[in-house]
């Protein structure tokens, strides 16, 4: 993957497919620290299945039997010097607080660290393909404003009017870009 | 975060179109978007039809969506178009840049842009 934010849609897909409700963006970073953060309260996972996430040939697709989507994160994080953990708490066991958060851990400071790239582009592209559940973003940036986004909040705004139309993505995307980037 | 008063008026506005907008289905653009597609460069490819899409006045009858991976990794991006009563066609290593004449040649004209498509795989 070329960006880290590709990484994060890939894996938010994850927690949506899991049948997540709400699907949590969390960007920290503190000096060399990139800690991201993507929560769900989705249908959750066993111990096993934990353990066998990150490995390349385990994967819940019936096309083929590789799914490379945690280990590129892993690849991503470990190659930096950092780490990526996964926890889960399953609904059998969990009926009232079930999900799965994936956290990895980078040194931006590492030549291999790839760069963030387009989170707008990827937050955007979450809401357009899943409007029925919801998103949080939060960017936490030293010294800056942080980057914050809450789909709940504008789907009360909205009333009616579907979250992943045209006009209103676009509005979503720029106006991300614009508290990234304030003029 | 930009003004909420903005998304306010932009709610107004197709709320007053929203009974335009329902979309006919009358063909649906699917864009795989699973680790294989986000890796060889589906976002961008989704968010240009997204975009295209709607400025070519298209919005009413064509939806776009995302799928996950229909086991043909080595060919994506890969980009679906469904129509009601005619066979699918497959669009293969997409491109934003390619984009643009399948929004007007095909969902506009009617005419798939055969050198994207790649018929011999199923």
């Amino acid at each position: 993957m070329k960006e880290l934010s590709l990484n994060i849609l890939d894996i938010a897909e994850n927690a949506v497919k899991a049948g997540a409700t709400l699907t949590e963006i969390l960007l920290e970073e503190q000096g060399n620290t990139l800690t991201l953060t993507i929560r769900d309260d989705g249908c959750g996972m066993d111990a096993d299945t934990v353990r066998g996430v990150t490995d390349p040939f385990y994967t819940t697709r019936t096309t083929r039997p590789v799914g490379m989507g945690l280990p590129l994160l892993r690849l991503a994080a470990e190659q930096t010097g950092g780490h990526l953990t996964v926890t889960s708490r399953p609904r059998e066991t969990h009926p009232d607080d079930h999900g799965t958060a994936v956290t990895a851990v980078f040194d931006t400071g590492h030549i291999d660290c790839v760069p963030l790239g387009d989170v707008p582009a990827t937050v955007a592209t979450l809401i357009q393909g899943h409007p029925d559940t919801d998103f949080y973003l939060r960017h936490d940036r030293p010294g800056k404003e942080p980057v914050e986004l809450d789909t709940r909040l504008l789907r009360d705004m909205l009333d009616d009017v579907p979250i992943n139309s045209y006009e209103v993505l676009q509005w979503i995307e720029d106006s991300l870009r614009e508290d990234y980037d304030p003029q | 975060m930009k003004s909420l008063a903005e998304l306010q008026a932009i709610k107004e506005k197709m709320q007053n179109k929203v009974a335009l907008r329902e979309g006919t289905d009358e063909k649906r653009v699917v864009v795989g978007m699973a680790t294989c597609g986000i890796a060889a460069g589906a976002r961008p490819v989704l968010n240009a039809f997204v975009e295209q899409v709607n400025e070519a006045g298209l919005a009413a009858n064509v939806t776009v969506t995302q799928t996950g991976c229909i086991g043909l990794c080595q060919y994506e991006p890969i980009v679906e178009v469904f129509e009601a009563g005619k066979e699918k066609v497959t669009y293969v290593k997409m491109t934003a840049d390619k984009v643009a004449r399948v929004v007007e040649e095909h969902l506009k004209g009617g005419k798939p842009v055969a050198e994207f498509t790649q018929v011999d795989i199923k």
